[in-house]
């Protein structure tokens, strides 16, 4: 604590004073060290809730659910934001405070340093003994001897009538100011980020390509100055996904390497050019990167209605209900189907042994059928639908079953299930694979990476440098140095340093380093 | 596949030979502890020699507790069992060492791949911390309590979290693994020493004790610290850069980055509260034990109980 501090701690209540005397009182405790200290523990604490109630960032369907589940509870948890906890106005008064304070902090203590830094080490106090590190050196030694000592050594050195100031270390204040200035900049950067950057997923099934345009997104987070016309228009075609798995072992079934082939295209003139796509190495193109994040596989289906027309036919996205099998959920949708719609609820299994799936990898795929229905799936309201769901709850009840359960032989590709009543027919014809994209563009990206680089240095520099100073004494032809720490909890390193130096001072030319 | 099979089986028996050890460790260390009284001696030997004498204001300065040497003569294996506390670590976490390091010979790769993996590997970093410190300055007090903790670490990562050898998942095949768990571990680990220390200060109490003065259990602790917080912060951005690469953004509040950022502000309230006065002494070792909490939660709770991206976390394997 410096004397700064000390004072700032007491600053007296205001009595009387008027506004400017409020303010000022204002400005002193919100720039306090207790006050700094209570806004950190508000900081972390007001983070807690956002691990403990979902997200709408991060997992948006959990939110939904819980508006299904509890909508009472939920009412409440979105009154006090905590579905968007870092994004809340609560939460930003706590850490605008706090970046307050810190200014608040950094700038007097910047003034102070500066001056300091131009001000010479102070002269030696009378009396080297009552300091906490005294040594008798051996040998006599002049003053400009002493100070060149000390010069080797890194000090800084002042020279006065008799005896010899030298400090060192300033760069651990340098390190703090820097660290908490760096904190800022980091602030500054995210926050260009989110007003600057945008954020996109996209599912993509094999042979399928993606456009970079608002439109063809499935889900789009803009911040609040992006503009549809400034995304950068790459666009690619998903060639082949492959995903590998473990075989043998313990560990069988598990995911080794996913790859996406994609064939590219830079802008719209550019010639194409064949990328490949993995986790942990995203596709880079002018500052927008797209990210694999996720995978599954879309059986081809062709629907033929009650009339002898296909209805429907192309790959349908599965929901994956189990990693280790990759067994997953899909829903066939046939709304153009004659004389009336029809849709269907199935799984699909990679590595089928009739029954439930075994391996991860499409060995020997095949398709349960769980249900067949026919009537109004609510396609043509105009409101939009889950592709993983049939119909919302209150349609399910009134479409008309055609087949349920699973009593149904499962289909291999090129096999069919013609339905009951002549309502048409659905035949399982191949299996491709998707994949879901995170499409990313942060421009504060770069700036944030500066900031916490020079974080980490300079918060290694304030907490591992110490500020320390010697002096020495030539006094009738002996000397003594003394020497203190202004660096609490690092005195018993200092001792020893202490040590070195008494001996480079006392040692002559020949050994001093 | 055979030689792998081998590996991973004497990375397991390593595992089982440094538990034992530590556990033999700690009860030498605990004999000396509760039979010994002559440590401070030793302290005072040890210590690096103080230039000059005069020292009036310089409590911090001498390392070695003011306890008072007491008249009994304590019995005279008291110190060997210390001192075999001492050799049984070190052993010990050579066997641990080496059961990380066959580990990954045997799944070649950086061998912190799930949790089984990482607690192995704190454990080996927290023994770590407190055998580095003891070369430098005399903590062999803490010996009993740093190696009951490791004891019980290693124990429950093979009784709970236990993971048969293999690869791992896509998203965990990086260089970015080495960077940014290699530098959580080394900081958990220092910071393991600290909460030891912390947990030892309130325990102490403010009368004679056998355990050194509080003055230097605190400075024990906040030395951890001062090291441990800016690799922490190292751990976090290397995170957030690989965040950045795999999940298409650099911090996108998932419970473990969360966890890891109210960690770090917690550890950052502390080092704060010791400037503060009036914060110092047990307040700051109240602060500091808050901060050494929200880590092992981050450690262990935030991955049984929240769902989150870490894909490591697979606690059944
Ligand atoms: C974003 C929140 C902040 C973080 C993470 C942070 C972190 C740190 C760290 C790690 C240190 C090193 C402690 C040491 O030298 O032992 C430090 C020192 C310091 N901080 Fe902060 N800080 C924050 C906000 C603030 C604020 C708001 C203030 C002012 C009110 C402040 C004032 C100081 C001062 C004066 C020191 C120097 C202590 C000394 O004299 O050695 N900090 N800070």
């Amino acid at each position: 604590m410096t004397v700064d501090e000390l004072e700032k701690e007491q600053a007296p209540k205001p009595a009387g004073m008027g506004v400017v005397g409020w303010l000022r009182w204002s400005w002193r405790t919100l720039t306090a060290m207790k006050t700094a200290l209570i806004l950190l523990f508000l900081f972390a604490l007001a983070s807690v809730p956002g691990s403990l109630v979902p997200q709408r960032s991060v997992d948006p369907d959990q939110v939904a659910r819980l508006f299904q589940n509890d909508p009472a509870l939920a009412e409440w948890y979105d009154r006090f934001q905590l579905f968007d906890v870092f994004t809340s106005s609560w939460f930003a008064a706590i850490y605008l405070l706090l970046f307050t304070s810190l200014i608040g902090c950094v700038l007097p203590r910047t003034a102070t340093y500066v001056r300091e830094l131009r001000r010479r080490p102070p002269a030696a106090p009378r009396n080297l003994s009552r300091l906490p590190h005294h040594a008798a050196l051996d040998e006599p030694l002049t003053v400009d001897e002493a100070a060149r000592r000390l010069r080797k050594l890194r000090f800084r050195v002042e020279v006065g009538d008799g005896w010899v100031a030298a400090e060192k270390g300033y760069l651990r204040e340098t390190g703090n100011l820097l660290f908490h200035a760096s904190l800022l900049g980091l602030l500054v950067a995210v926050g260009i980020g989110s007003l600057y950057g945008y954020r996109g997923n996209v599912l993509v099934v094999e042979g399928d390509g993606f456009a970079n345009t608002v439109a063809a997104y499935d889900r789009f987070i803009p911040g609040s100055q992006v503009s549809a016309e400034s995304l950068e228009p790459f666009s690619f075609t998903l060639k082949d996904f492959q995903a590998s798995y473990q075989v043998q072992g313990e560990r069988r079934g598990q995911a080794l390497d996913y790859a996406a082939l994609l064939s590219v295209q830079d802008s719209p003139a550019a010639a194409t050019r064949d990328y490949t796509l993995k986790v942990n190495e995203p596709l880079e193109i002018d500052g927008t990167q797209t990210y694999l994040i996720g995978n599954g596989y879309a059986p081809v289906f062709r629907v033929t209605d009650g009339k002898g027309q296909v209805a429907f036919e192309g790959p349908v996205p599965c929901l994956v209900e189990q990693k280790t099998t990759m067994m997953s959920g899909c829903v066939v949708k046939a709304p153009d189907a004659q004389p009336s719609q029809l849709g269907f609820l199935l799984r699909f299994l990679p590595m089928s042994n009739g029954s439930v799936s075994l391996f991860p990898g499409a060995l020997n795929p095949q398709v349960q059928l769980l249900g067949a229905f026919s009537g109004d799936l609510g396609l043509r309201s105009g409101e939009p639908r889950s592709v993983y769901e049939l119909a919302p709850p209150e349609l399910m009840r009134k479409l008309t079953p055609l087949i349920m359960g699973t009593g149904q032989a499962p289909l291999s590709p090129g096999q069919a299930v013609t339905l009951p009543q002549g309502a048409g027919k659905l035949e399982f014809t191949g299996v491709k694979e998707w994949m879901t994209l995170q499409v990313a563009y942060d421009p504060g990206r770069m700036a944030a990476l500066v900031a916490a680089a020079t974080a980490v240095v300079s918060i290694v520099l304030s907490l591992l440098v110490r500020r320390r100073r010697v002096w020495v004494r030539v006094k009738d032809g002996t000397a003594e140095a003394g020497g203190l720490t202004r660096t609490e909890g690092s005195a018993a390193g200092f001792a020893e340093e202490f040590a070195d130096i008494v001996k480079v001072l006392s040692a002559g030319g020949k050994d001093a380093r | 596949m055979p030689a792998e099979q081998q590996l991973a089986e004497v990375s397991d028996l390593f595992v089982v030979a440094a538990v034992l050890l530590y556990l033999f460790s700690m009860i030498g260390f605990a004999l000396e502890l509760a039979f010994g009284h002559s440590r401070a001696d030793a302290v005072a030997a040890k210590r690096p020699v103080a230039v000059g004498g005069g020292s009036s204001d310089a409590s911090s300065d001498v390392m070695e507790p003011a306890s008072v040497v007491k008249a009994v003569e304590p019995p005279g294996w008291a110190p060997k069992a210390g001192w075999a506390g001492m050799v049984l670590g070190w052993v010990g976490w050579v066997a641990n060492l080496g059961a990380i390091v066959t580990r990954g010979l045997a799944v070649d790769r950086w061998p912190w791949g799930n949790m089984y993996e990482f607690v192995v590997a704190i454990c080996c970093a927290a023994v770590g911390a407190f055998l580095a410190t003891q070369l430098r300055q005399n903590v062999r007090y803490l010996g009993a309590f740093v190696m009951v903790t490791a004891t019980l670490g290693l124990g429950f990562s093979v009784k709970v979290l236990y993971t048969a050898a293999g690869p791992v998942v896509p998203a965990l095949n990086s260089y970015w693994v080495a960077i940014h768990v290699t530098a959580a571990i080394l900081s958990s680990g220092l910071f393991i020493l600290a909460g030891v220390t912390g947990i030892l200060y309130l325990i102490r109490g403010g009368g004679v004790s056998r355990l050194p003065a509080r003055a230097d259990l605190e400075r024990v602790a906040h030395r951890a610290i001062v090291f441990a917080f800016p690799v922490w912060t190292f751990a976090v951005i290397a995170g957030a850069l690989w965040a950045d690469k795999a999940w298409g953004r650099y911090w996108g509040w998932d419970p473990k980055e969360i966890w890891a950022f109210i960690t770090w502000v917690a550890y950052a309230a502390y080092l704060h509260a010791r400037v503060t006065a009036g914060w110092r002494g047990r307040a700051a070792t109240v602060v500091q034990l808050i901060a050494f909490g929200c880590l092992l939660f981050n450690l262990v709770g935030v991955n049984i109980f929240f769902s989150g991206l870490h894909s490591y976390a697979d606690v059944s394997g």
